[in-house]
């Protein structure tokens, strides 16, 4: 077997040291009743790599790959382009195969590229303060909450309708469990969004109020006045941000009052696969929260020869010290996700990102407004950066599914987020990126048109 | 002013319905170097033998109790920016909170100097 | 300059510190250890690695546009109104690299790293396994890694598929009923497990307040137990290193929801009355949750599902292989006993006629009726199925029991060829599983175990696991799985029992290890006291 380099010289030679007659020896303190006294039945036996690869090979090609199709899917993963290099170095064993950096001495290379992505993060959302990542953004959005009703010790939370419905339902399935109100109305098909209503209802009970920006079906809004009835209140703002390649354009939640920012890295470096590993994002405005954070944190020391180093800190807060009273169980991080994004957003720099954001807004527009000219389509929102909802006559469900029949991959409907129609059966939310070509966009229309005719 | 020992290393010196409390220096020998501590609130309400404050090292966060019931008058704001005043003065500057003792007969189980001198040489 | 740098030094200083060999160089790097520079302190806001078809940034954008910038456009200026008015105006602060600098930057930054690549690392608990690169490439399949989580159902079926296929596999490796794939981690599936049973007893209007946790335990275990809404509770040892199904027996009754056990455990011995344990626990009505990270000593040699776990959470970033990369990403799947499988939370994926479909939301209301809810968005770590399942597919059923025989066969050879010169506390009680406990017991005064870890590192090896399993002072707990050639265990013993012998002896350089690796031991006292966490310069 390839992988395992013991010879039965070795085995022979080894047992012999131990004082054992055979393997099966060593595992004599288990019940015979229970221990298998050959490999299980009904399972193959080992194969060659050219055998797995085949058999791999078969079951990639039976997915259409979003290369393979004019594609326009977003809803909180996005398909943008990755710089060749990114893989590559993403690849390096010592990368790859090394572990998390409790001995600092021998991982510089992982602590110091953590301390530059909790600055990147940090930067670009307007915050104090950025961890080490979380498993994603749906996650990420829930350990907001949490730490919200520890900093304000309060239980009540106020979800926004534009949040994204898969980080509502996990958001209510640990509110559950831990007591927490969690309020929540489904999204109206309106190009205005909620914030002023959440303003009011913030109340001395709220804990949080969680936003999304921008939101499920796009639109974007102004969240300074929402954060400041937050504050007023003795509540926290958490944004959410499941498109960071929107930050290149807008202005960051931090600028505008928010708490607690967090969101999905996915879009830089990580690539769709499928829906996992994903990148959680996690940061904080005002660094006098930083003790109730979750997740590692990477910070800067010196060594015993003052030698500028990084070191994971503030341990404390962990489930490896403080066990029950840790401020999450999370132990791993997405470290290999958040280098991908931290060398992607190295390669873009300041300039590439917004570079980068104005493209993905101008073939947006472009779409949008080609989109509309479609007969019986209209366009939602008012406001958008590279993602907005169409309304459509009859079910964009099916319609999905048809034009991915004609070999088209025309976004995420409506239908397929939120378990009860309720109006929204006509909803389709489409996503442009630079990836997006003009051609892609002629034929989304023109196959639109013929399905709708 | 006397002051009393608990077998949990608190110090706790009472001046009429006052008591300063803070950890020995046997405690924070063996926590080593203090990197950030917890005080509770004035006005929160503690009960002897319940978690009163925090005071971690780098490695380990360890509860420190209260010796007597009582309500918190006062943390020690200094332990913000210098924790490491539990190191250097566990038993003077490094007091950790102040409170108003309400059952002065839980300081007759608490330890003398003497005492606690001799029950930290039996460890 | 800033707190705990207050000395200033960084990559490139010319009067750089003299360094253990003594040898002083201009850059500060010292032959192939190059010391590199953060990438703000290297990059512009200018500079840029990557190249655009229309690289033109935003009206209004400020920090400066390219020189070259447009006349204003009409359909530009609509562009920004559509931005509902929040067009940014500040800079973020971002610093770019071109190509070959970023290339270099993080080939640089790699080479400080010690991996699985360059070296055994035995960091008990972890199971640091060679990472396969034939995972790596079909995980990177187009059809795999070019795909969206909310595409058709029909324009998936392969990815289904292998989502299904890696479920049937750990179901018959642990001998459950039912399991949830979309966990993102070890812990995340712990949560998952405990959520379902909390779900269960919920159902039967039967809450319970308290779980039970070994004290030897992995810290997520308590953790997770506290973030589900219990109160945790110790389960005594025997001086023999495991549970003491006596004092479990006394303390279980109506108010105990579960117990998690880590089966073999922390100390690395198997639990050898794990069936009469969940014989008593189920009795009581409470359910038994196994802590699945050290899987790997018996994968294919027995099934937790026939010693009546009900709940048990498979790391696939140990048992199987999916590289660590730094800290993660993992993935957590949990396999369910027959009584929690209904109340496994979405989505789940099912075989219908002719393929597979994805039981999300809306249908979850028929097919999953007493799905407790959603544990994360999408499906789960699918770039982890494809690898994990890669890797099964390689090793099949009778590689994978090869893989826990030589796994324990390498711990145990560990053991008796360190025994005499290091204490082993469970020695005495038979054979290890697959990592073995040592504890500093005969360490002269003054040296520590995190002495002889760091001693380690100049002998070109990552440290076992320290201070961890609590129940034995100044543990280090040491895995070397199975894909240690004996070459490499003698290697690592032979250096292992030279530092033994130092520190019975009580060698003050001890104290000065690491001297080799690119840092010396770090100030982590200045680092949590002032911490310093994004660059301010």
């Amino acid at each position: 077997m390839r992988y395992l380099p013991l010879t039965d010289a070795d085995r022979a030679a080894m047992l012999d040291v131990i004082g054992a007659k055979s393997i099966d020896e060593l595992f004599a303190g288990v019940p015979r009743e229970h221990y298998l006294t050959g490999p299980i039945e009904g399972l193959p036996r080992h194969a060659s790599e050219m055998a797995v690869e085949r058999h791999m090979a078969r079951l990639a090609a039976k997915n259409l790959s979003a290369g393979e199709a004019p594609f326009f899917l977003g809803a909180g993963a996005y398909r943008h382009h990755i710089p060749a290099s990114v893989d590559h170095l993403i690849q390096r064993g010592e990368f790859l195969t090394s572990y998390t950096p409790y001995q600092p001495e021998i991982a510089q290379g992982t602590l110091q590229m953590l301390f530059e992505f909790q600055t990147q993060v940090a930067r670009l959302f307007g915050c104090a303060v950025a961890n080490a990542s979380m498993y994603d953004g749906s996650t990420a959005c829930w350990e907001a909450i949490a730490m919200a009703g520890r900093v304000t010790k309060r239980s009540k939370v106020l979800l926004s309708s534009g949040l994204h419905p898969h980080y509502v339902s996990t958001a209510r399935t640990m509110g559950r469990f831990n007591g927490d109100t969690v309020e929540y109305t489904e999204p109206k098909l309106t190009a205005e969004m909620d914030f002023a209503a959440l303003a009011d209802a913030v109340d001395g009970e709220t804990g949080s109020v969680v936003v999304q920006y921008p939101d499920i079906l796009g639109r974007i809004a102004d969240m300074t006045a929402l954060a400041e009835a937050c504050h007023a209140a003795g509540a926290l703002l958490v944004a959410v941000v499941t498109e960071p390649v929107a930050l290149g354009a807008l202005k960051s939640p931090g600028e505008m009052g928010a708490d607690i920012v967090v969101g999905e890295g996915q879009a830089l470096g990580v690539g769709l696969q499928f829906g996992g590993p994903y990148l959680g994002l996690f940061a904080i405005r005002d660094p006098k929260h930083v003790r109730q954070m979750p997740g590692r944190l990477c910070g800067e020391t010196v060594d015993a020869e003052g030698k500028r180093s990084f070191v994971l800190t503030l341990s404390t807060r962990e489930q490896h010290i403080r066990r029950e009273k840790a401020t999450s169980n999370i132990c791993t991080n997405s470290g290999l996700c958040a280098l991908a994004f931290s060398i992607h957003l190295t390669l873009l720099g300041e300039k590439g990102l917004r570079a980068l954001a104005a493209e993905n807004h101008r073939l947006a527009c472009l779409a949008a407004d080609r989109l509309a000219q479609v007969p019986g389509v209209g366009v939602l929102n008012a406001s958008f950066f590279n993602e907005f909802t169409l309304i459509v006559p009859g079910d964009a469900r099916q319609l999905v599914r048809d034009l991915a029949d004609k070999g088209i991959l025309a976004g995420v409907s409506l239908g397929r987020l939120y378990p009860d129609g309720d109006r929204r059966e006509n909803g389709l939310i489409v996503a442009v990126t630079e990836t997006v070509t003009e051609e892609d966009i002629e034929a989304l229309a023109s196959t639109l048109e013929e399905a709708l005719a | 002013m006397p002051r009393y020992f608990s077998e949990e290393h608190e110090w706790i010196d009472v001046d009429g319905q006052t008591a300063t409390i803070g950890i020995t220096d046997y405690a924070q020998s063996q926590l080593g170097d203090i990197v950030f501590v917890e005080v509770p609130a004035a006005g929160t309400r503690l009960a002897k033998g319940k978690e009163a404050a925090v005071v971690e090292s780098v490695k380990a966060a360890s509860d420190v109790f209260a010796p007597v019931s009582g309500t918190v008058t006062e943390g020690n704001a200094a332990l913000e920016d210098e924790p490491a005043l539990v190191n250097t003065s566990p038993e003077g500057d490094g007091w950790f909170f102040k409170l108003t003792i309400s059952n002065a007969g839980e300081l007759d189980g608490l330890m003398d100097e003497a005492k606690y001198k001799t029950f930290c040489e039996s460890l | 300059m800033n707190a705990p740098n207050a000395g200033g030094w960084k990559p490139g200083t010319p009067e750089a510190p003299t360094g253990s060999s003594g040898i002083q160089t201009v850059t500060g790097n010292r032959g192939l250890m190059l010391e590199e520079p953060l990438i703000f302190e290297i990059g512009g806001a200018d500079t840029c690695g990557v190249d655009f078809a229309s690289p033109l940034p935003l009206a209004g954008g400020a920090g400066g546009g390219p020189v070259d910038s447009p006349t204003p456009n009409p359909s530009r200026e609509r562009e920004g109104n559509r931005l509902g008015g929040l067009a940014r105006s500040e800079p973020i602060g971002l610093s770019g690299l071109s190509e070959p600098e970023t290339v270099r930057h993080y080939t640089r930054l790699s080479r400080q790293n010690y991996a699985i690549d360059c070296g055994i690392f035995p960091l008990g608990s972890c199971t640091m396994k060679h990472n396969p690169r034939l995972n790596e490439k079909v995980a990177r399949l187009p059809g795999f890694a070019d795909l969206h989580p909310l595409q058709p159902e029909a324009t998936v079926q392969g990815a289904l598929g292998v989502i299904d296929e890696l479920a049937r596999w750990l179901i018959m490796l642990t001998g459950m009923h039912g399991v949830v794939m979309s966990p993102k981690a070890g812990a995340h599936g712990e949560l998952c497990g405990i959520l379902s049973i909390r779900a269960a007893l919920e159902a039967r209007g039967d809450a319970r307040s308290v779980i039970l946790v070994p004290e030897s335990a992995h810290g997520t275990n308590p953790a997770t137990a506290a973030f589900a809404g219990y109160a945790v509770e110790n389960i005594p040892a025997t001086v023999e290193g495991r549970v003491d199904l006596a004092a479990l027996k006394t303390r279980l009754g109506p108010d105990v929801a579960a117990v998690m056990i880590t089966n073999p455990n922390t100390c690395g011995l198997f639990e050898r009355e794990m069936k009469a344990i969940s014989d008593a626990v189920h009795a009581a009505g409470a359910f038994v949750y196994c802590d699945g990270a050290n899987f790997n000593a018996v994968v294919g040699r027995v099934r937790p599902g026939d010693l009546g776990v009900d709940a048990m959470h498979i790391n696939l970033h140990k048992t199987f292989s999916t590289p660590h990369g730094g800290g993660g990403p993992g993935s957590g799947p949990v396999v369910l006993s027959k009584a929690l499988a209904p109340f496994a939370p979405l989505p789940l994926v099912r075989q219908i006629e002719g393929g597979f479909e994805l039981i999300e939301e809306e249908d979850g209301v028929e097919a999953a009726p007493r799905a407790f809810g959603r544990m994360a968005a999408f499906h789960g770590q699918m770039g982890m199925f494809t690898r994990a399942l890669a890797y099964i597919l390689s090793h099949g059923a009778d590689g994978l029991r090869q893989v826990s025989g030589d796994a324990v066969l390498n711990a145990n050879y560990m053991l008796r060829s360190l025994q005499d010169v290091l204490d082993a506390p469970f020695a005495a009680s038979g054979p290890c599983m697959h990592e073995v406990l040592f504890s500093d017991e005969g360490f002269a005064d003054g040296i520590a175990t995190l002495d002889v870890a760091k001693a380690l590192i100049d002998d070109g090896f990552h440290p076992m696991t320290m201070y961890f399993p609590l129940v034995v002072h100044g543990a280090m707990l040491v895995e070397p799985t199975e894909c240690e050639s004996k070459a490499n265990l003698d290697q690592f013993i032979t250096a292992l029992r030279s530092i033994a012998g130092r520190a019975k002896a009580g060698d003050e350089s001890l104290h000065q290890a690491p001297r080799l690796a690119p840092r010396r031991r770090l100030d982590e006292t200045l680092a949590a006291r002032k911490p310093v966490l994004t660059f301010e310069g």
